[in-house]
């Protein structure tokens, strides 16, 4: 099994310097298009690729290339989106903490395909390792000339530079992210203009997830017909899929697009902890629906899991086991993204606090019928379309789903007026009744 | 155009507007917050959700905000549509949620765009159950009161201060449900336009905080549309009484002047109408007497005396006129210093000869390249300097077109333009606030600023006279500002009367003639002195000086002064001598100063709110403001006391009785006035038999209000001279655009409502924005280039050329005595260069005693790097500070 994106990683972490990763043919996808590709030319193999973001939209990323005017304005940007902060997810910061090389690369070469002379990378600031990396590894890749004035004698010349964010999830999503990087307001813009049009500092510009530009070198040297093979269906490539919650060895690991979600948590998760069942999972981060037993068996991809009512996102599974309260488990992501609203547009603003609250009283056993009726409401109102960005739509996903598949557990919330699962944990606390358990049991 | 289907039903529409305000255009209801017509769209409040449908066919059709989308031909789309009602009062329901329920006792309560808002969306049902966040409020001042309790997070007050007025401290702070829009710290807001938030304000964050002094709902307010008295400007003002005092001025809505805002002075100057100061009765020799006595004794002092009448630039044409009338015309005085008559003079011929059409503050806004010369707008026209601030805007927007963005698009416009301005120069004295959106400055002497103008015009034609000796850099400077000018669309050039200097009004002129040459559609406006100062100018009267030398000459022996504190006008020395020799002065004012002290006889005149009168503005706009409240007896109009006056001395009057009369009489007289009576309907209008009412439908009170003193309820008052009633009876439409006390329309209780009254949203006022111009270009000018060139500035050792320098809030004689502007203004300076303090040996603070003109002063310095070397800056028309015709030469005093 071919794994292009992580082939390079080694035991202790450590990523491989500017030689290493030349002598594993580092730089030769850059090297290939300066000699002799049009940037139109680098874009088309991308787009005949079929390569979709990795953030999550899964928006086709020549075509998103395509739009970018080539009529030689200057300046244009070329922005990596490494703001990773979407719960669960971790993909990114393997890449970044241990191939960034790759990652510039991935960079340069995109930035000459939409010939773009300035280039960012938007890190998420709790990644202290990354930002050490990058900057380093930033810093050979000019010394080695690649990235500066007239880059290996071509005339193309590309600044790069790093910028670590403040912590705001919001910044994940690409137009809030240009503003941030304005120094404004973390608060995401209308479409259109796009950002191919109007981006940073309204000048035209394309940002793409790590993942994403990482794959780009790998097709430029091996063509998009390998890079389609990889992939176990439609949607070409590898992805980095990721595990987390009560599994046995939660982890992330390149594999072919298309592995299903059964394989992924049995194979490479080493299954559930013992004594815990599975009882559904986030596919790809905090925003997506929930798949749930009966989606074991479907392939993740973008086509596969969006025709099981959910959304490929980051490839991230977040798993929910049957000890855990689902009511719980919903409201601690809904106290995140109310506490991640931008603030800007009202649905948002104030839904996803009146959610996380509705779900705080449900777990303090202080539910009503009529809360049950809010929640569905909310996960209508802050549907897509009604508010300003996809933001309060993504927090109803995991909701909505939630409500139409553990939706017992939320009725019994509100009928017994406590949290079950608390209501468990609390009893095995109490002296007493540990004692009529086990006086229960010697009276057996 | 484009058909619009909205509801099933066709509309025919403007093409590339949005679809809320086409909605709004059209005259049906739509909610928003978010959207304001001068802000433009963002789409964060998500209220005006309506639903768009692909076809015919589709009856499923999307939720869109309309403020977002563009009108499309043969766009169906739905407001009635239940998706779409639904969400709009959901939308409310999110908005309650923090929203405190103390519409009882909150300012907003019954003028709130949130309340409208919320009954039009329909929610009423409270379904959330949790606590309300709470807030820290600040002390923002004396002019705005803070309570972001109330925030609905529109955005609009940082989108309006910072955005659109060019503010600072007025920021967005903190995300989530927490954002909070205040300071970083406490303290006065800093823009001088920071009132408008309070109209901004869908609901009540930013309110009054004068009106809260003596706080009385919109609705038991009597109102009458007014004009400010406060620049040269004549901004429209709605003024508010109760129990008979001023309580609030807020925008009237004219396109063509100041649109939806007003500046601080304007909006919290009233305050003096309601001063310790205002005389309330008749004096003669300071001891209070009847109406009877006095008229008795101003009528024996006619018939006897050898009599003259000073006007005022801050009195209506009425009332200057018919002092003007009682006196005879060869007898009438304009109340200004020989300079400012002068100035004003020129600047009337320059706009009544000269081929330029004067550009209003709507033109001004609209012009794609300025040049100002000597002015500090912000200080002596401050509503002319935020419409500067949107003119730089103009040339940047032409790259929106081609972007395919939408110019009401307003984030994504200010993303692509980013901080891009078009062409602003300045030539001033010292900096000024716009110097921020400059494209370049230049700072000097007011002779300098001339000849730099003239160096500019000379660029742009040949035939005006060159600047020789200019340095290099100012010369290559002169022919950047001419190439800008040149390939603008819409050029104006911009100067007035606050230089004080007559070259400078000579060189904006021969500018705008060069720049008119090569393009027709140059603008040229001037700034003038006070609210009337353009009148009296067009009525014609004698220089001051030539009153002070009658009485010298023993030519005259009793003086009538109107409405003026001749210490603003004159040296105090000289009107100190004129009001000494003269045997009897009268003088009518509604205001104690120093002019009142001196005089014999004192008659209380009426307040512009108290008062009809017409005043015309720099634009040479004739505008009426009605009274708002009768006044107490025996106060009345000054040109009320002459008519009276009259009758008493010959039992004849003067012709004419009442308003109406006198302005048909001032029509026939004065040639350049003759347009006033189309200014206003006449007092016989009616609108289906029926009077426009001053007061909005649910006043309250009325019964009651004066029962501690009579349990019958009163006869209202009559108002001989407007079509105006003192009631809440009357028509409850439209009224002519010249005669709106308020904007109401049903369901629209806050000034938002004032987009029924419009013509197109954002454009002018049904029946046309109010104001006759009486100023037209005479195209078929020859008048030439004014030739007369100044000598450079040089410094002169031991001395520094002295000018006036304004201030927003202290400079303007009636706004001061207001406790809420006076809190703003400055205290007593003089300004100097730096370098001339080190020569001096001054520090900052330091006690300086100087005389200019023979006038002593002893004030602390102000050190500036900015103002030229060898100039002074004094702090013009502060209360306590000597006047002095500036610029004159400063003489340090040991």
């Amino acid at each position: 099994m071919e794994r292009p994106l992580t082939q390079h990683l080694r035991a202790d972490k450590r990523p491989l310097s500017l030689k290493e990763y030349e002598k594993v043919g580092g730089y030769e996808a850059l090297r290939k298009i300066l000699k002799g590709m049009t940037p139109k030319a680098v874009q088309e193999v991308v787009k005949d690729s079929h390569l979709r973001g990795r953030g999550g939209a899964g928006f086709a990323t020549g075509l998103k290339w395509s739009f970018v005017p080539m009529d030689g304005q200057k300046p244009k940007y070329l922005i990596a989106n490494a703001d990773e902060m979407e719960p669960g997810t971790f993909k990114d910061r393997i890449l970044l903490e241990e191939t960034p090389h790759q990652l510039i690369e991935g960079m340069i070469v995109s930035a000459y395909a939409i010939q773009a002379d300035q280039s960012f990378v938007f890190l998420r600031w709790a990644y202290k390792v990354a930002a050490r990396e990058i900057e380093k590894a930033i810093h050979e890749a000019y010394e080695a000339g690649y990235l500066g004035k007239n880059i290996l004698g071509s005339g193309y010349d590309l600044d790069m530079h790093l910028h670590t964010g403040v912590g705001r999830y919001m910044c994940g999503e690409e137009t809030a992210l240009l503003n941030s990087l304005e120094g404004k307001r973390a608060t995401p813009r209308a479409k259109p203009p796009f950002p191919q049009i109007s981006g940073l500092f309204g000048k035209p510009t394309i940002v793409n997830n790590v993942e994403t530009l990482c794959n780009i070198p790998h097709i430029i040297n091996k063509g998009p017909d390998w890079f389609k093979a990889l992939s176990r269906t439609g949607d070409s490539g590898t992805k980095i899929y990721g595990v987390s919650g009560k599994v046995k060895k939660p982890g992330a690991w390149e594999l072919p697009m298309g592995v299903t979600m059964r394989e992924l948590i049995e194979e490479y998760a080493g299954g559930m902890q013992d004594g815990l069942k599975f009882r559904g999972a986030l596919p790809g981060g905090a925003s997506t629906d929930f798949l749930v037993e009966e989606h074991l068996d479907v392939k993740l991809d973008y086509a596969n899991v969006a025709a099981a009512g959910s959304r490929l996102g980051t490839g991230t599974l977040i798993i929910l086991d049957d000890k855990t309260c689902p009511v719980g488990f919903v409201q601690n992501l809904e106290h995140f993204f109310a506490q991640e609203s931008c603030g800007f547009c009202t649905p948002c603003r104030e839904g996803l606090p009146w959610v996380a609250k509705i779900l705080l009283s449900l777990e303090k056993g202080e539910g009503t019928e009529e809360d049950l009726g809010l929640l569905d409401f909310h996960t209508k109102y802050l549907g897509p379309g009604n508010t300003f960005c996809a933001l309060a739509p993504g927090a109803m996903e995991p909701l909505q789903s939630a409500l139409k598949y553990f939706r017992k557990d939320f009725e019994e919330h509100v009928h017994e007026q406590c949290c079950p699962w608390k209501e468990n944990e609390a009893r095995m606390r109490d002296p007493r009744f540990i004692k009529e358990a086990l006086q229960a049991v010697g009276n057996r | 155009m484009a058909t619009l289907y909205i509801d099933n039903k066709p509309y025919e529409v403007k093409a590339g507007k949005n679809l809320l305000e086409t909605c709004l255009g059209l005259g049906l209801d739509l909610p928003y917050f978010c959207w304001h017509p001068s802000l433009g769209s963002v789409g964060a409040c998500r209220q005006c959700a309506i639903k768009v449908f692909k076809d015919e066919t589709d009856t499923r059709g999307r939720i869109v905000m309309a403020c977002m989308e563009p009108v499309a031909d043969k766009q169906r789309i739905s407001i009635a549509h239940p998706d779409a009602v639904e969400f709009r009062a959901n939308v409310i329901e999110s908005l309650m949620t923090n929203h405190p329920h103390d519409c009882a006792v909150c300012d907003e309560g019954g003028s709130c765009h949130l309340q409208d808002m919320t009954v039009m969306s329909g929610h009423n049902y409270r379904r959330f159950r949790y606590n309300k966040r709470t807030f820290q409020n600040q002390d923002l001042g004396p002019f705005i009161n803070h309570e972001m309790n109330r925030c609905i997070t529109c955005y609009r007050c940082v989108r309006f201060y910072r955005d659109y007025a060019g503010g600072r401290d007025l920021n967005a702070f903190a995300s989530r449900s927490n954002v909070y829009f205040g300071r970083e710290e406490d303290g006065p807001l800093e823009s001088e336009f920071s009132g408008n938030l309070a109209e901004i304000c869908p609901t009540g964050v930013f309110t009054d905080k004068t009106l809260k002094e003596h706080y009385t709902r919109k609705w038991d307010l009597t109102m009458a549309p007014s004009v400010c008295q406060h620049c040269s400007l004549g901004c429209n003002t709605i003024a508010g009484e109760r129990y008979g005092e001023l309580r609030m001025i807020a925008n009237r809505y004219n396109g063509e002047v100041n649109g939806y805002f007003l500046c601080d002075r304007g909006r919290f100057g009233y305050e003096f109408t309601n001063s310790d100061l205002r005389i309330r009765q008749p004096f003669i020799s300071k001891f209070p007497v009847t109406k009877q006595q006095v008229l008795a004794e101003v009528a024996t002092d006619i018939k006897k005396g050898k009599v003259i009448g000073i006007g005022s630039p801050r009195a209506s044409l009425q009332s200057n006129f018919a002092l003007k009338q009682l006196v005879g015309a060869d007898r009438f005085f304009h109340g200004v210093s020989d300079n400012d008559h002068n100035i004003a003079d020129l600047i009337v011929k320059i706009l009544k000869e000269g081929p330029i059409r004067v550009a209003s503050m709507h033109d001004v806004q609209q012009a794609d390249a300025v040049l100002i010369l000597g002015e500090d707008l912000t200080n002596t026209a401050p509503m002319l300097a935020l419409a500067v601030r949107q003119a730089v805007k103009q040339q940047p927007m032409k790259k929106l077109a081609k972007a395919n963005i939408p110019a009401w698009h307003d984030a994504a416009a200010k993303e692509l333009l980013q901080d891009e301005k078009g062409p602003l120069f300045i030539a001033s004295i010292n900096t000024t606030k716009l110097d921020d959106v400059a494209t370049a400055t230049y700072h000097a002497a007011p002779d300098d600023i001339a000849r730099f103008g003239f160096a500019i015009a000379s660029c742009l034609d040949r035939s005006v006279p060159s600047v020789s000796n200019l340095p290099g850099e100012l010369q290559s400077l002169a022919q950047r500002i001419a190439d800008a000018l040149s390939n603008a669309e819409r050029p104006v050039i911009i100067s007035g009367a606050s230089s004080q200097t007559q070259s400078v009004i000579r060189a904006a002129a021969n500018v705008a003639w060069a720049l008119h040459k090569k393009n027709k559609n140059t603008g040229l406006a001037y700034t003038l002195a006070e609210c009337n100062s353009m009148g009296l100018a067009l009525m014609g009267g004698h220089r001051l000086n030539s009153a002070f030398d009658a009485v010298m000459n023993g030519h005259a022996d009793t003086v009538i002064v109107m409405e003026n504190d001749l210490y603003r006008h004159g040296k105090a020395a000289d009107v100190d001598a004129f009001l000494n020799k003269a045997k009897k002065v009268i003088v009518f004012d509604h205001i104690v100063h120093r002019t009142v002290e001196k005089a014999h006889v004192v008659l209380p005149a009426g307040a512009f709110s108290e008062s009809d009168g017409i005043v015309v503005n720099n634009e040479g706009r004739a505008q009426r403001y009605f009274q708002v409240y009768e006044c107490h007896e025996p106060i009345q109009e000054s040109w009320r006391w002459i008519v009276d006056i009259s009758k008493f001395e010959n039992n004849v009057g003067m012709g004419w009785e009442h308003f109406e009369g006198l302005t048909r009489t001032i029509a026939e007289a004065e040639p350049l006035l003759r347009d006033i009576n189309r200014v206003s309907p006449p007092a016989s209008y009616r609108i289906a038999g029926q009077k426009i009412p001053r007061e909005p439908h649910r006043y309250s009170g009325r019964t009651a209000m004066l029962a501690n003193i009579n349990v019958s309820e009163p006869k209202p008052p009559v108002d001989p001279d407007s079509p105006l009633s003192y009631t809440m009876e009357g028509y409850k439409g439209l009224p002519p655009s010249s005669a709106i006390p308020f904007f109401w329309t049903p369901g629209w209780n806050s000034v938002q409502s004032v987009n029924k009254y419009q013509e197109e949203i954002g454009g002018s006022l049904k029946g046309g924005d109010p104001g006759i111009r009486l100023i037209e270009p005479n195209l078929k000018s020859t008048l030439s280039y004014f030739t007369e060139l100044p000598e450079p500035f040089v410094p002169m050792k031991d001395h520094l050329w002295t000018v006036p320098l304004f201030h927003i809030f202290g400079s303007e004689e009636l706004s001061v005595l207001g406790d809420a502007v006076a809190k703003r203004a400055p205290q007593h300076y003089i300004m100097i260069n730096a370098l001339d303090a080190a020569e001096q040996k001054l520090s900052e603070n330091q006690e300086l005693a100087f005389d200019v003109e023979g006038q002593l002063y002893r004030l602390p310095v102000k050190i500036s790097t900015t103002l030229p070397k060898g100039l002074a800056g004094l702090p013009y028309g502060l209360p306590g500070l000597p006047n002095v015709e500036l610029p004159a030469w400063l003489i340090y005093k040991k």
